[in-house]
């Protein structure tokens, strides 16, 4: 998209040099594209970065849904935030109150009488922050080695593709326990970049192999021969080609996050300082929630908040794959008649959890 | 060609020695370093200085006083031997540790890993060929479902209904106690029987995303051109499936197998905790949680290369099962 609104500026530009320069307009009636005024273009911006994929997303029941589960969450974080609802602490209610007993903590209590919602509500926040700041870490980080490692081959390159294999080849899960006992990080947002330390490894290698085919394009070659630089062509012709891929595993790299924290606090690995979901999975597992019915929900209350999350995320994934795909796109703004067959294209991430 | 494979090969060699000294290093950035704790018990049990910097060198291999890069030295010598010292936490050499615990940690993985491709192939096929069928979305709303599901949460669920709850299957362990340790059909009944769990909660959640692959690179290649010339000349469906869409469709999901092995290696840290399955994943955690340090390093080591030795095949391979991609690539620096 970013494309087009370049091409679109340089057009009116070069149309205006014309027209004034030789006097001779050679486009014949092009007298209304040359005077563009800034809120024209300011809307045109506006429909093609906001309006157009919004109205893709929305569209699309999976990303509906994904976008609504996931602003639940916000809004959870929200009430977390402004104390809409009870902190957490221990017997603040009566022990061991299942589902809906009690309609004043709709998700009953843990063996220590804590309100579950409480417990839920209150750990959003630093969870959401970490999911976030993990992806973020990871996809940066593979953007940019996936990038310049692919456009600048040679040397560069190798070196840069050789580093990812190397990281590639560490088992993420064990190097961020060792990792987690020698920094002890209790903050969310350099907690989300340690879980996710090294998950761009592998999204570098295959942002890299695409940004082999890219380069090899007319408008790369016009760029680089016109003496643009290299940050700018990657910024430019580059990134802009790559952009659905990675919002899709950004996506991924996120429940990435979700899944390997929550597994990870749930063993008892890393810090923390209040509890969170996986913690109190933790506590209900060795509290003896498996030998009772009674106590199921202590286990599941944590477990739906998680597999909630994460079906948000996917959801949100799989949908966006829709928003930037032209094809879908045209036809559902209504610019297109003809309409192809929305090809599936499947990100070759692979999953580790 | 073969200048390729051997530096292929030699790249393993090198990314193994890396994460040798990688693992070196983090052990000393560990709160303490090594042994430290060890020696204060050793002290306080009144065992003289000169004895503790001998049992602990006899540990690991190293002795404490020496400068650094010595340490380092005798260190990667021993390791390059199968040498990883003594565990302080079992006393008992890790190597034997290990070279218990990885058939079980091999076995999980492998089963798992393998049902988890071939259901999801199975499944994402059928969804390809009656794509938009009401099979297709309910099987797509599935697959979703159970991407969304961390295996640890099916572990738990189904160690809490199965084992506990209906008492169907052991909570517990690799074989049952009073197992004897050969090959026997009650030692293979009974280490079936505890790995059913672990396999089935592996596999499960892996199924979706497997399935959801498949279907997209199923539909890709059923609207090639060859699949359709197949169709013209008369060719009975079962061979276009197999022949033409499958073989094409599994093809990319190959190298992903083989990353998968390794990558799910490092989930068993999680896994066999909760089903208390001595395996790799196990001992790494336990030596994790009681400072022993020689049996975490040696853990650590082994999922590495076989995370490094799952890459190196799938990257040799890939080319003979797909000559269309050959080693190597243009490599022109811009």
């Amino acid at each position: 998209m970013k494309r087009t609104e370049r091409e679109e500026s340089s057009a009116t530009e070069s149309s205006a040099v014309v027209t004034d320069g030789a006097g001779v307009d050679w486009r014949g009636s092009a007298s209304s594209s040359v005077t563009v005024t800034r809120a024209e273009r300011l809307r045109e911006f506006y429909e093609e970065t906001v309006l157009k994929p919004m109205l893709v997303a929305w569209s699309d029941s999976r990303t509906r849904l994904g976008l609504l589960i996931i602003g639940f969450y916000v809004s959870l974080a929200l009430v977390a935030v402004l104390g809409l609802w009870r902190a957490p602490s221990t017997s603040q209610a009566p022990r061991y109150l299942t589902l809906f007993e009690n309609m004043q903590y709709p998700l009953g209590t843990t063996a220590s009488g804590t309100d579950l919602a409480a417990l839920i509500i209150h750990s959003t926040p630093d969870i959401l922050l970490m999911v976030t700041s993990g992806g973020l870490w990871a996809t940066g980080i593979a953007v940019l080695v996936g990038t310049v490692a692919g456009y600048k081959g040679g040397s560069v390159g190798r070196a840069l593709m050789s580093i990812s294999d190397f990281v590639m080849a560490i088992p993420g899960l064990p190097l961020v326990m060792i990792l987690a006992i020698t920094f002890n990080p209790k903050n969310p947002i350099l907690l989300g970049i340690v879980i996710n330390i090294n998950y761009w490894a592998g999204l570098g290698r295959s942002i890299h192999s695409q940004v082999l085919t890219i380069r090899e394009n007319n408008y790369v070659e016009a760029s680089r021969t016109m003496g643009v630089s290299t940050p700018r062509i990657i910024l430019k012709d580059v990134l802009p080609n790559i952009m659905p891929y990675v919002t899709v595993n950004f996506v991924f790299a996120a429940r990435y996050v979700v899944f390997a924290s929550i597994g990870l606090f749930f063993l008892g690995v890393l810090p923390y300082s209040d509890q969170n979901w996986g913690v109190t999975l933790n506590f209900a597992y060795n509290g003896g929630a498996l030998f009772s019915w009674s106590a199921a929900h202590w286990l599941l209350v944590p477990m739906a908040a998680i597999i909630g999350l994460s079906v948000g995320l996917i959801l949100l994934g799989q949908g966006m794959d829709r928003v930037f795909n032209p094809r879908v796109r045209t036809r559902l703004t209504g610019e297109s008649a003809s309409t192809a067959s929305a090809d599936e294209k499947e990100t070759g991430m692979t999953e580790v959890l | 060609m073969s200048n390729y494979y051997v530096r292929r090969t030699a790249r393993v060699f090198a990314t193994i020695f890396a994460v040798a000294t990688l693992t070196f290093g983090l052990i000393r950035l560990l709160p303490g370093g090594p042994f430290t704790q060890l020696r204060a018990q050793l002290l306080r049990q009144g065992v003289p200085a000169s004895e503790v910097d001998a049992r602990i060198s006899n540990l690991q291999n190293i002795d404490p006083n020496a400068p650094l890069w010595r340490q380092y030295l005798d260190y990667m010598g021993a390791v390059a031997q199968g040498n990883f010292g003594e565990s302080i936490s079992l006393g008992e050499p890790v190597a034997q540790i290990i070279a218990e615990a990885v058939p079980w940690t091999v076995f999980v993985v492998l089963v798992s890993t393998i049902l988890m491709f071939a259901v999801g192939i199975f499944l994402g096929s059928l969804q390809a060929y009656w794509e938009g069928s009401r099979f297709d979305k309910a099987f797509s709303g599935l697959s979703i479902g159970l991407m969304s599901v961390p295996f640890y949460v099916v572990a738990v669920i189904s160690l809490y209904v199965f084992a506990y709850q209906w008492g169907w299957l052991p909570t517990a362990g690799t074989v049952g106690t009073n197992v004897e340790k050969e090959l026997s059909v009650p030692f293979v009944l009974s280490a079936l029987e505890h790995s059913l769990l672990p396999i089935f909660s592996y596999t499960l959640g892996g199924i979706g995303g497997q399935a959801l692959a498949m279907r997209g690179n199923s539909i890709q290649v059923l609207g090639n051109d060859y699949v359709r010339v197949a169709r013209l000349r008369g060719l009975p469906d079962r061979r276009i499936a197999t022949r033409y869409v499958a073989r094409n469709a599994i093809l990319p999901m190959y190298t992903g197998f083989l990353l998968l092995l390794g990558f799910r290696l490092s989930g068993t840290v999680i896994l066999e905790q909760i089903f208390s399955y001595t395996g790799l994943g196990y001992y790494m955690f336990a030596a994790l949680k009681a400072n022993d340090y020689p049996l975490m390093m040696a853990t650590f080591l082994i999922i590495t290369v076989a995370l490094i030795v799952g890459v190196y095949i799938a990257d040799l391979t890939y080319s003979k099962i797909d000559p269309r991609i050959s080693a190597g690539g243009s490599d022109e620096a811009y």
